[in-house]
């Protein structure tokens, strides 16, 4: 009976407490199964993307005399002792080297969305917060940008290096967030620019860099902290597109989805599980940034039903 | 609390304003639109440590002429015209620099609704703070203890804690005490309270006129009062400004305004307020209509379709404003002086 009545007592004390947006979003995350889905893959893929070296029995690059003795065209050693997933088509270690390349996907894929991020932050805040011709000038840049189709953009960046390389394909998939980004904050800014407490704020006198930082920047960076889990998303299919179209890393040795992929292919014949493992770990962990990211954006929606 | 009284000069004795609202004229334009004239030629005075009212009903043109002479209104779409003299410099042609160093140190602002004027994601303690680094300089710690002091003097219980609230764990009443801790915390000469208690219950409303009333009286900060309720006029300001359609149209002292109002549209105002001593069942007076959106003072009262005094000059000679015996009054045929 007590605790009944205690129960009541402290949901009356949370209501006259107030509760913080973000505490009311982690609270409706808590219950939502879309949530903890995609929490749950993408903890699952970060955990074993920094462990890697401890869960991969060998080295990627390792190839083994027993498994290459078996190695002939069209036919490839299936699982067997001591090797869970078998050969790939070099006598490797397959499930190593699916195991390590969840760093490379884990490490292209978050700095990629955070350089566009940033980048996609200084662009939206610049414009949002000054407006007139800084604003006009970088819109249509952005524009310029969110017409071309992301992978395109991200292959012509790519072609532009001499030499494909691990940073090339950050930078390129980086710069397909950007415009995003830009536009998303630059939208949220306006609508902060006009809202009653910026107004106050300049009315009290605040400098301009505060206004735009302590209280603009703040209010309005929400939707673009969603955008972010669904864009890393997109990064790693964009980066794993990249690798599969030979625009990756030139070393063949790399475990790395794509590259598995695109190697696998000539294979599939004689051994689909060679491209089957690589092509279901890139859907599953985009699969989980987007659950992840679509269940925090209705969290964060205050019209949500609460 | 004593240098306050310092800063104050000793203007109120000598009669020289300390605000001088001159012709101000405030116009959005839209290429390819005729100009809509939001405000029109207002002009009144504003002397140290006095309390003057803008009253007006919905879209008369008060809050825009606040915010004009605050230089708050967007730069692009909008034409501000007149003058508004403060320490001999006209405030409407301030570089923006020089207008950021005085808002909140000389002038401050209190807005209308206390949620959304206060930057939900920051505790208040950040934002009384904030001023105070900005405009006198202080030091972190000092500017803490100032805070809490502030929330104190504006009746916050437990300021210590309260500075690390957040807004929505306040109260309306609250909230607007906080606003007017951190408009009032650099002792600014002149506060311009816009409808300050429209977002409050009756009670609360009663308790925040009477701190502000406190509080201007403790610093010695002169107040615009911007409202439509003329029962906050009746409790509050010494001198008082009706707008309609974007001009005075009658000005003075409470008592005098009050007792016999001259202008059809004020007395309209004051009929319209509900009476402890009208007999019971009796209608309350309304004022037929509402204002237009675009102003007929071109050759006509602006008031006149909704006039019950309008007489045929009314419809083709713009009222002049004529000032008698301290009371500005622009109307053709006014309330005789003798009435009620």
């Amino acid at each position: 009976m007590t605790t009944l009545l205690q129960r009541k007592r402290k949901r009356v004390d949370d209501l006259a407490g107030g509760r913080s947006l973000t505490q009311e979003a982690l609270r409706r995350l808590r219950r939502d199964p879309v949530a903890l889905t995609g929490a749950a893959i993408v903890g699952l893929f970060v955990l074993v993307a920094v462990f890697a070296p401890l869960i991969a029995p060998y080295e990627a690059t390792q190839s083994f005399p027993q498994l290459q003795q078996d190695l002939r065209p069209g036919s490839i050693p299936g699982p067997q002792e001591g090797f869970l997933l078998g050969s790939d088509q070099l006598g490797r270690d397959f499930f190593s080297r699916l195991v390590l390349a969840s760093q490379q996907t884990l490490l292209v894929g978050v700095l990629a969305t955070l350089i566009g991020l940033v980048v996609g932050m200084v662009i939206g805040t610049l414009a949002g917060a000054f407006g007139g011709w800084v604003d006009t000038l970088l819109m249509r840049v952005t524009d310029v940008l969110l017409a071309i189709p992301s992978l395109l953009l991200a292959i012509s960046v790519a072609a532009l290096f001499a030499s494909p390389s691990q940073t090339s394909v950050i930078i390129a998939v980086s710069i397909v967030g950007v415009p995003i980004f830009a536009r998303l904050l630059r939208g949220s800014m306006l609508a902060q620019r006009d809202s009653d407490h910026v107004v106050a704020a300049t009315a009290l006198g605040v400098r301009r860099p505060a206004v735009v930082l302590r209280h603009m920047l703040p209010n309005a960076i929400g939707p673009v902290v969603v955008q972010a889990t669904l864009t890393l998303a997109t990064s790693i299919l964009d980066a794993a597109a990249l690798s599969f179209l030979g625009l990756g890393d030139a070393d063949p040795g790399r475990a790395e989805w794509g590259l598995m992929l695109a190697q696998a292919q000539a294979l599939l014949e004689v051994r689909p599980a060679l491209a089957l493992y690589p092509a279901a770990a890139i859907i599953v962990i985009a699969l989980g940034f987007t659950l992840l990211g679509e269940s925090l954006r209705e969290a964060l929606d205050p019209k949500g039903s609460r | 609390m004593t240098t306050s009284l310092q800063k104050t000069p000793g203007g109120a004795s000598t009669g020289e304003p300390l605000l001088s609202v001159r012709d101000l004229t405030v116009a959005f334009t839209r290429r390819g639109e005729p100009d809509s004239v939001a405000v029109d030629g207002v002009s009144f005075d504003v002397a140290p440590g006095q309390i003057v009212g803008l009253v007006g009903e919905s879209g008369c043109g008060k809050s825009v002429t606040s915010m004009a002479i605050t230089r708050l209104l967007p730069a692009r779409g909008v034409r501000v015209t007149g003058s508004a003299m403060m320490d001999g410099v006209d405030l409407l042609t301030l570089p923006e620099a020089e207008m950021r160093e005085r808002r909140g140190r000389d002038l401050s602002m209190v807005f209308q609704d206390p949620l959304s004027s206060l930057n939900p994601v920051i505790p208040v303690g950040l934002q009384v703070t904030e001023v105070l680094t900005r405009h006198r300089g202080m030091k972190k710690e000092a500017a803490r203890a100032e805070a809490a002091d502030l929330l104190d003097r504006v009746g916050i219980p437990d300021p210590r804690r309260r500075l690390d609230s957040y807004p929505h764990q306040l109260s309306g009443g609250m909230r607007q005490r906080a606003l007017i801790a951190i408009a009032l915390a650099c002792r600014p000469r002149l506060l311009i309270a816009d409808e300050p208690t429209t977002a409050l219950d009756v009670t609360i409303q009663a308790q925040i006129l009477e701190l502000l009333k406190d509080m201007v009286r403790d610093t010695g900060a002169a107040l615009v009062m911007i409202t439509h309720d003329l029962g906050v006029v009746a409790g509050l300001c010494e001198t008082v400004n009706v707008l309609y359609g974007g001009r005075i149209v009658e000005r003075a002292q409470r008592h005098r305004l009050f007792a016999t109002p001259r202008h059809p549209y004020t007395n309209g105002l004051l009929g319209s307020i509900p009476r402890l001593d009208s007999p019971a069942g009796e209608d309350l007076v309304a004022i037929p209509g509402s204002v237009a959106d675009n102003l007929p003072w071109a050759s006509a009262c602006a008031f006149a379709p909704r006039c019950p005094r309008a007489v045929g000059v009314c419809r083709t000679t713009t009222p002049e404003a004529e000032t008698s015996g301290g009371r500005l009054l622009r109307c053709h045929n006014p309330v005789p002086a003798t009435a009620e």
